[in-house]
């Protein structure tokens, strides 16, 4: 297990390394730079100066290695837009709330989800499983940006339960936890209710049944436990796409977190606050992975020997 | 198992320490103060440092904390006494003193001198800092030389602290509109040491302007500032002018959607917006109207016209294309009546100028038809496929979509629309690789000058490859003249030419559209859309 960890990291060196270099050049080719803007700095002399300042003056390939040479003491720089700020300090305060955001959502997401999923496949094709999988449907159907804004007409203008937008309190987690992990949680219970209609038929289930478990017993001891199988292999990317931020539930709920920071410096052409989403984005990402697979295994035996 | 995932989830949660009750009165409660102001402020600052940012949510934050030489009236924005009581000008208008208050103080405490605001200027000029406003300095004395390395020694600029309360602004030519420029943030002192003490004096980077690092004069001091989420200024106890300053706290949200912005309008979070969504502002005319505000606006909608390469480098043809837009028309029926169609360039009355010379771009299809077949093109025959280019948003679209209408209607040409991301759209437009391009100019300050210097040969906004000596003449000879009458009329002379050589084409002059909650008193209507704190006050009974 800690040698597949070991080089597991390894590995994720030269994937970022790829990444890193990819990201810098397909920024540098897109046109428009940090500092074009509507008003164009009338002086050469003034943006010269200010090219100088970040760096931009230099020789593309200069520019790389500067760039790399920095990376790897883990110093971003400053942001071109936010010029007071460093790159490591906006991620270090956005990516919590986004992190937060997520688990809230993970939470929603397997709450409801798994529910949902039992309930229907106790009795395939009967009122219970046809009502929660609708249900399911929708959620899958309805996206964020026109479930974030009906959940804030409800609850928000209507019946003045929770604030429109912010991030202040606890009551402001609700809605957006609602938003993103209503998607989520439709996903999770279809694939719990496949999950557990397959193994409902197998063969261990019908020894638990004959030994005399009750039929709650069955299904939360005995069939939970594989029906789960696909749920968790599907967490795995979900968590990351969950944690690492959702710019459009963070900007309908006009929430602080990493994911706008993320957009916005693209829009902004804001080089070094690029390249430091990207990169922190892509080494979560693969963390993440491994960490799943960490838990599969741990989860299922049957992985246990290779 | 189950069990587990939701351990791991909850452990997870009490490490990042979610769900916990904020430990502060949130700011989001309107109960808990009543002299508290939430204002909408559009995007996140760029940063709060004057000499470096250069945007309006900027400013809105900055009028909280800096006080200039002068400040606005509430009403019409004419300059009133700010750190400066009195001031007066040399005959020829050169020479500007300003005498500043003794009660004016830093929020250290430390006194606010003539000595600051040189050193503030000697920064704000600094080649190394790279201000990108600098250029508002260049009116003073050898500012531009020293701000482009021509000259090194800071003494030779026309800045000088005569006594700790006395400064002296000597200007390279008379500028009549001097005062206005005061207004910009790029005039704002900031206190030295306190920079120097967090970073270098001329590195955009010093992280001086933080919450408990920032030093200003104004009549707010900053409280707090949270990243996307909000800026929180409370009143300030050195302020000289104190007792005037009704307002206990002010938190600005940089809230970027118009939407989320109109929704946190409904719900009480902000009393006033920094837009609304044009399809919202018939629902308030109806229903809400005493919340909609629709104030004129500095600055003008346009279409640039390459007059660099043919068809466009005929003059018919650009006035054809002009006088072929029926702008009433536009301004009815896709932006709601809401923006002010136009004739011409300056909008009405920047600095009590309003245009009403000779030639006003009227909708005249006919003439227009008349006016490209002179140009050699009869019907529209053998125009060229025309490209309109413009940055990608919804509004700019049905505006493009409009005038292509009516281009092809009334003029019976091709048109090809081409929209592209912001960035991408500003660098193919100020590199000239378009042909009709769409703009949009905000006044830097409450004079005309700043809609038509631009027009200038050469001028860094230019970018339609315009050049008229004469017209270059007039504008001239506008900044060395001290008379209001006169310079006006120079003006008026020179935006006729540009009206009749038509390398750009006005379409409308803006509107401020937001949502005022009408408990907020002292919100009045003026053309940059400035709002001096100090007069603004909540009236609870509302």
């Amino acid at each position: 297990m800690w040698k597949l960890i070991f080089f597991r990291l390894l590995k994720a060196i030269p994937v970022l390394f790829v990444i890193a270099t990819i990201t810098f050049f397909m920024l540098r080719l897109t046109p428009g730079g940090p500092f074009d803007r509507e008003k164009p700095i009338k002086d050469p002399e003034i943006k010269k100066q200010l090219e100088a300042h970040y760096g931009l003056d230099k020789s593309l390939s200069s520019q790389y290695f500067d760039f790399l040479g920095k990376l790897v003491v883990g110093d971003l720089g400053p942001s071109f837009k936010h010029s007071n700020r460093q790159v490591n300090e906006v991620i270090i305060k956005a990516f919590p709330v986004s992190a937060e955001l997520g688990l809230w959502s993970i939470m929603v997401a397997l709450a409801l989800g798994l529910t949902a999923g039992m309930v229907a496949s106790v009795k395939p094709n009967s009122i219970l499983d046809y009502t929660p999988m609708t249900l399911a449907m929708i959620g899958i159907c309805v996206p964020t940006f026109v479930m974030g804004p009906i959940l804030i007409l409800i609850f928000s203008l209507k019946l003045e339960w929770f604030n429109a937008s912010g991030w202040d309190q606890w009551s402001d987690r609700v809605l957006p936890a609602l938003t993103l992990g209503g998607v989520y949680a439709a996903y999770i219970a279809r694939l719990t209710r496949g999950g557990m209609l397959e193994v409902m038929s197998q063969d261990y289930i019908r020894t638990a049944r004959a030994k005399g478990a009750s039929e709650v017993r069955v299904l939360l001891k005995h069939a939970l436990r594989g029906g789960l199988m696909p749920v968790i292999a599907f967490l795995g990317p979900a968590v990351a796409g969950l944690i690492s931020g959702s710019f459009v539930v963070e900007t309908i709920f006009q929430i602080p977190g990493l994911g706008r920071h993320f957009v916005e410096a693209a829009f902004n052409r804001d080089y070094t606050m690029v390249m430091g989403t990207v990169l922190f984005f892509a080494a979560l990402i693969i963390l993440l992975n491994l960490l799943v697979d960490v838990l599969q295994i741990w989860l299922n035996p049957r992985l246990r020997t290779t | 198992m189950l069990g587990r995932l939701f351990i791991i989830s909850f452990v997870a949660c009490i490490i990042l320490g979610c769900g916990k009750p904020s430990s502060e009165n949130s700011p989001d409660n309107p109960e808990s103060t009543t002299q508290i102001l939430n204002l909408g402020n559009g995007a996140e600052p760029e940063g709060l440092d004057p000499h470096v940012v250069t945007g309006v949510p900027e400013h809105n934050i900055l009028a909280a904390l800096i006080e200039g030489l002068v400040a606005e009236d509430p009403k019409d924005l004419h300059p009133v006494p700010g750190v400066a009581e009195r001031w007066e000008k040399s005959e020829d208008g050169l020479i500007w003193t300003f005498y500043l208050r003794k009660n004016a103080k830093w929020s250290t405490g430390d006194p606010v001198t003539a000595k600051d605001f040189v050193l503030s200027y000697k920064r704000m000029l600094s080649p190394k800092l790279a201000s990108q406003y600098a250029y508002m300095l260049h009116v003073v004395k050898n500012a531009k030389a020293f701000n482009e390395k021509e000259i090194e020694d800071f003494s030779q600029v026309g800045f000088e602290a005569v006594d700790d309360h006395t400064l002296k602004i000597t200007l390279a030519g008379p500028t009549p509109y001097f005062l206005s420029l005061l207004n910009h943030y790029s005039w704002f002192p900031v206190h030295v040491p306190t920079v120097k003490k967090y970073g270098e004096i001329d590195s955009p980077n010093n992280p001086w302007t933080r919450p408990g690092n920032f030093v200003g004069n104004g009549p707010f001091v900053l409280d707090k500032w949270e990243v996307n989420d909000v800026i929180v200024v409370k009143k300030s106890s050195t302020y000289w002018d104190k007792d005037k300053v009704k307002l206990e706290q002010i938190n600005f949200k940089p809230i970027s959607s118009a939407e989320v912005e109109e929704r946190a309008f409904r719900s009480g979070q902000i009393d006033i917006s920094n837009t609304i969504p044009l399809n919202k502002i018939d629902v308030y005319r109806k229903k809400n109207p005493e919340n909609l505000r629709l104030d004129p606006y500095l600055g003008v909608y346009f279409y640039r016209l390459n007059v660099t390469a043919p068809p466009l480098d005929k003059k018919k043809v650009r006035q054809a294309l002009a006088l072929s837009i029926d702008r009433e028309s536009l301004v009815r029926n896709v932006m709601r009546r809401v923006d002010k169609p136009t004739a011409f360039f300056t909008p009405p009355d920047t600095g009590g100028y309003t245009y009403s010379g000779g030639p006003k771009i009227e909708f005249d299809p006919d003439r227009a038809a008349q006016l490209l077949a002179e140009a050699g093109y009869p019907q529209g025959k053998g125009f060229p496929k025309l490209k309109l280019l413009y940055n990608t948003s919804e509004a700019h679209q049905r505006i493009a979509e409009a005038i292509q209408q009516m281009w092809q209607n009334n003029l019976k040409i091709q048109i090809e629309l081409i929209n592209e991301e912001w960035k991408v759209y500003l660098n193919t437009s100020q590199k000239m690789e378009y042909q009709v391009s769409r703009a949009g100019w905000i006044g830097d300050y409450n004079d005309p000058n700043t809609f038509l210097d631009m027009w200038l040969t050469g001028g860094g906004n230019n970018y339609t490859g315009f050049s008229n000596a004469k017209f270059d003449q007039i504008i001239e000879a506008a900044g060395q003249e001290a008379n209001w009458q006169k310079r006006f009329k120079l003006f008026e002379e020179a935006e006729a030419i540009l009206l009749d050589e038509m390398p750009v084409i006005p379409i409308y002059h803006y509107t401020s559209k937001y949502l005022a909650n009408p408990k907020v008193k002292g919100w009045y209507p003026t053309i940059l859309n400035h709002h001096p704190y100090k007069h603004v006050s909540i009236s609870p009974e509302d």
